[in-house]
């Protein structure tokens, strides 16, 4: 197991790396320099900004400055935000994100969890149908375009929740609604299959001829070994959850990394672009590899040796 | 001696004398009650047999015939701008029905926008005119064109790229598999839309760039399936026979390989029409996919959401077809699933 942690580890830096690096030269290959008025400038000053920035050394001798600013934890200055260094800007940032990417994923795996397990003991009525139904649409309606239908009623035309706005917990409902439609479709998805499979099998029976309440069944046995392969959607989930934030966070004006992600795209903000895709990528990989050392953990039928890989 | 004896006593019957007794019973029992199905019918019979993924079908085909002749069916041209008929609302004729008769509310009154802007009697926009006057119905026409054509395109290139490459890996196994193993797990491990989105800034926007940038992650699941499935095909009897034979490698992929593995291939395309879709409508929204003037679903849902607390219509009628696309191609990816392979369902 330690072995196998350190194996994954290893690999994530390696990936980590790989993607820095690609990040780096990709940003390095744009037509242009980052200072929009630099006609105005004469060459001197031209040449003061540069190497302000250090861009007035070579690419190679910029790369090794940037990897070893990286592996301090320093992802460069912004070329927009006030020169503010990308750490601090991702870190004042990273709250609203978390808060509504996690509660979205929080309440779209409950929802899912329940809505699948629902769907999967009353199967082939019409509540399956339902069920299937609902997870579909979550699966399929971009989470875009429920961010605006959403904002559309409950905010504008019902004025339930507010429109665009960041303070409390009332702001952070819809986008959290829009976030957790995806989610929820999938587990609900996978949750029916699971459990499907599940209450066909011999223990589940075994429970029944038992003389255990059908309750009792379902929820000591059934729903418990279904959630175990759950865990593994966790991960792509979170990516898909955090993607979908970055134009939800725009559509109600959260101050989060996602909507800060866009604002660098189309202001050209290369350093920040940069430091927010390795963030970005950072977080990911993390993330799947905690849902797989869990995952390991919490099924022993899964030997980790040969595991990792799909 | 005593076999010999009988055998002399058999008498001599001529051959007229022998007759099959209930020969009609016979044949009638040895006849096949239904012809026999090949693979293909037999999932086209099954695929038909499933009520929703008909509906999907048949929506689908509709959207793709409109979007196909869509120079024949938009009433006008998706461009072209009228300034003094820009915002106006559906009006459908001049057929008095709530909310496609004209009618804007303005300042808590009813009013007639197409009176106001003073266009003609017979001038109408099914689904209204956008914030530059162009016709909202063949924009999205045009948009859903645009859209299905950024699909198809990157899940060509996705098989194009996938298929050769989960086969060569799957096939050749051993340190080739390793190392293609691990270029596979370090681009699936970056966020595909993070990729897309650096891709889009790099290259200049269009049509070209964003098949480019949603292709260059996506053969990454194609890949994985299609080297998993030759995994096991590879262990096939057929195959075998076929090595022995002395066939080449790439005359097994393409003869026994490809043919075996095409329902992988049409299943997991399926899946990659709507994420596509998913991407181009996304790029376009937040203004990095389709460059103006041209329109996209996500560049109308954009301008949509921009004006929806005044022109509400702008922002449905592409949100519709949009969810529509995406709920019945993943549908209709469910249902030619079940219907390759039975056993994948309960």
């Amino acid at each position: 197991m330690a072995k196998y942690i350190l194996k994954r580890i290893f690999y994530l830096f390696l990936t980590l790396f790989i993607i820095a690096t690609l990040t780096f030269f990709l940003m390095k290959m744009l037509p242009g320099t980052p200072f929009s008025n630099q006609n105005r400038m004469s060459p001197d000053q031209l040449k003061i900004v540069k190497a302000q920035y250090g861009l007035d050394q070579s690419v190679f001798v910029q790369y090794v400055r940037y990897m070893g600013g990286l592996l301090q934890g320093n992802l460069g200055t912004s070329f927009q935000f006030n020169n503010e260094p990308v750490t601090a800007l991702i870190g004042q940032r990273l709250a609203p994100s978390m808060q509504i990417g996690a509660q979205a994923m929080i309440l779209g795996t409950v929802l899912g969890i329940l809505l699948g397990a629902v769907a999967a003991i009353r199967k082939n009525t019409w509540v399956d149908t339902l069920a299937t139904f609902i997870s579909i649409l979550g699966l399929s309606i971009p989470s875009f375009v429920l961010a605006v239908l959403l904002q559309f009623y409950l905010a504008y035309k019902w004025h339930i929740y507010p429109v665009a706005l960041w303070d409390n917990f009332q702001s952070s409902v819809l986008p959290t609604l829009a976030l957790a439609a995806l989610p929820l479709g999938n587990v609900a998805r996978f949750m029916r299959t699971e459990m499907v499979d599940v209450m066909s099998s011999d223990y589940i029976e075994l429970a029944k001829a038992k003389g255990n309440s059908s309750w009792k069944v379902v929820t000591k046995h059934a729903l418990r070994n279904s959630l175990i392969p759950v865990v593994t959607i966790i991960g792509p989930m979170a990516v898909s959850v955090m993607t979908g934030s970055m134009v939800v966070e725009n559509i109600f004006s959260i101050p989060g990394i996602g909507e800060q992600f866009v604002k660098s795209i189309t202001t050209n903000d290369y350093p920040t672009i940069m430091g927010l895709t390795i963030f970005y990528s950072f977080l990911l990989v993390v993330i799947i590899l905690i849902v797989d050392i869990l995952y390991g953990f919490i099924d022993p039928r899964i030997r980790l040796g040969n595991g990792g890989k799909e | 001696m005593g076999v010999k004896n009988n055998m002399e006593q058999i008498p001599n019957v001529p051959k007229e004398k022998f007759k099959l007794i209930h020969d009609e019973n016979n044949n009638e029992q040895e006849k096949i009650g239904t012809p026999s199905l090949t693979y293909l019918q037999d999932v086209r019979r099954r695929l038909f047999s499933n009520k929703v993924a008909v509906v999907c079908l048949t929506l689908l085909s509709i959207i793709v015939l409109i979007s196909l002749f869509a120079p024949l069916v938009a009433p006008h041209n998706p461009n072209a701008q009228q300034v003094t008929l820009s915002n106006l609302p559906p009006k459908l004729g001049n057929l008095n029905i709530p909310g496609f008769n004209g009618y804007q509310n303005m300042g808590g009154k009813m009013v007639d926008a197409y009176k106001q802007a003073g266009a003609s009697k017979d001038t109408f926009y099914l689904l209204g005119t956008d914030y530059l006057g162009r016709d909202l119905l063949s924009r999205i026409i045009y948009g859903t064109r645009l859209s299905l054509i950024v699909a198809i395109l990157a899940t060509l290139v996705d098989l194009i790229i996938g298929v050769p490459y989960g086969i060569v890996s799957g096939w050749k196994g051993g340190r080739t598999d390793t190392i293609m193993q691990r270029i596979v797990e370090i681009v699936s491990s970056v966020p595909n839309l993070i990729v897309v989105i650096l891709m889009m800034i790099i290259l200049k926007p269009g049509l070209g760039s964003i098949v480019i940038a949603i292709a260059i992650t996506g053969w990454v699941t194609m890949a994985r399936l299609i080297r998993a499935q030759t995994f096991q095909l590879k262990e096939q009897e057929y195959i075998l026979a076929a090595r022995t034979l002395g066939e080449s490698s790439t005359k097994i992929a393409t003869k026994h390989l490809i043919p075996n593995l095409s329902s992988t291939i049409i299943i997991q395309t399926m899946f990659t029409i709507p994420n596509a879709i998913f991407f181009e409508a996304f790029l376009s929204f937040i203004g990095i996919g389709i460059p103006a003037p041209n329109a996209s679903l996500g560049t109308l849902l954009s301008d949509g959401q921009k004006a929806f607390r005044f022109l509400p219509y702008q922002m449905w009628a592409p949100a519709i077809i949009l969810s529509i696309i995406m709920i019945a191609t993943n549908l209709l990816g469910d249902g030619l699933r079940d219907a390759f392979d039975p056993q994948s369902d309960d």
